[in-house]
């Protein structure tokens, strides 16, 4: 099968609208056919690697622990734009999981490197 | 007036749009409640209208998105039930959506 390199661009927050559980399914869809997976967080995207979720109130599942087994399926390349941790008082020690802090000039680079890239 | 926001500060203008209303008690829900959150660009924001404004902040909505901790001196966190009465004790009303 030919492999390509898909980014999934997330710019949406966690729970407010159903975007970021679509994207992951179709991240794990793509990985499942052993195709190159990364994940760009923008803007409020960058709210559904915040840590510490709880969710039992709202009576969703949280995203927490989906994010940490993303690796066993050989997802690892999670890119998080810098500016929009900043405008919202974040850093990469409030997020769930490791992640590659790069300003969004970089992942504009990393972006016209994809052979597709699927917006949420 | 009560004015009801469900979008992120940092996504639309709903906030911005009922800050030029003038005065009233704003309830941040779902993705609105972002707008509570310590340490951000729109805190100043917020800060700068609560002369005019009493802000409320839903926790269950605070606790989804991990930031229950970080909620900014002179907001009130209020549970459903605080919803109910912030609904009752306001002659009308609003959904920004």
């Amino acid at each position: 099968m030919t492999t390509k390199k898909f980014m999934m661009v997330n710019r949406k927050a966690p729970y407010g609208t159903i975007y970021a559980w679509e994207a992951l399914e179709v991240v794990l869809i793509a990985a499942a056919f052993e195709q190159d997976v990364s994940l760009a967080f923008l803007d409020d995207g960058v709210y559904q690697l915040k840590k510490g979720h709880q969710t039992k109130g709202i009576e969703v599942k949280a995203f927490e622990k989906t994010w940490g087994a993303l690796e066993d399926y050989d997802v690892t390349k999670l890119y998080v734009a810098q500016e929009s941790l900043a405008e919202r008082g974040l850093t990469a020690d409030d997020l769930a999981v490791p992640v590659e802090v790069l300003s969004r000039a970089d992942i504009g680079k990393l972006m016209e490197e994809q052979d597709v890239l699927l917006s949420f | 007036m009560l004015h009801i926001i469900n979008k992120s500060p940092y996504d639309r203008p709903a906030l911005d749009s009922v800050l030029a209303t003038g005065e009233g008690a704003i309830l941040l829900i779902e993705d609105g409640v972002y707008a509570a959150a310590k340490g951000g660009a729109e805190e100043s924001k917020i800060k700068g209208a609560m002369g005019k404004f009493k802000f409320y902040a839903l926790t269950v909505d605070l606790e989804a998105r991990g930031i229950a901790d970080r909620v900014m001196d002179g907001i009130t966190v209020v549970d459903y039930a605080g919803f109910v009465d912030l609904v009752a004790d306001n002659k009308t009303c609003q959904s920004w959506l």
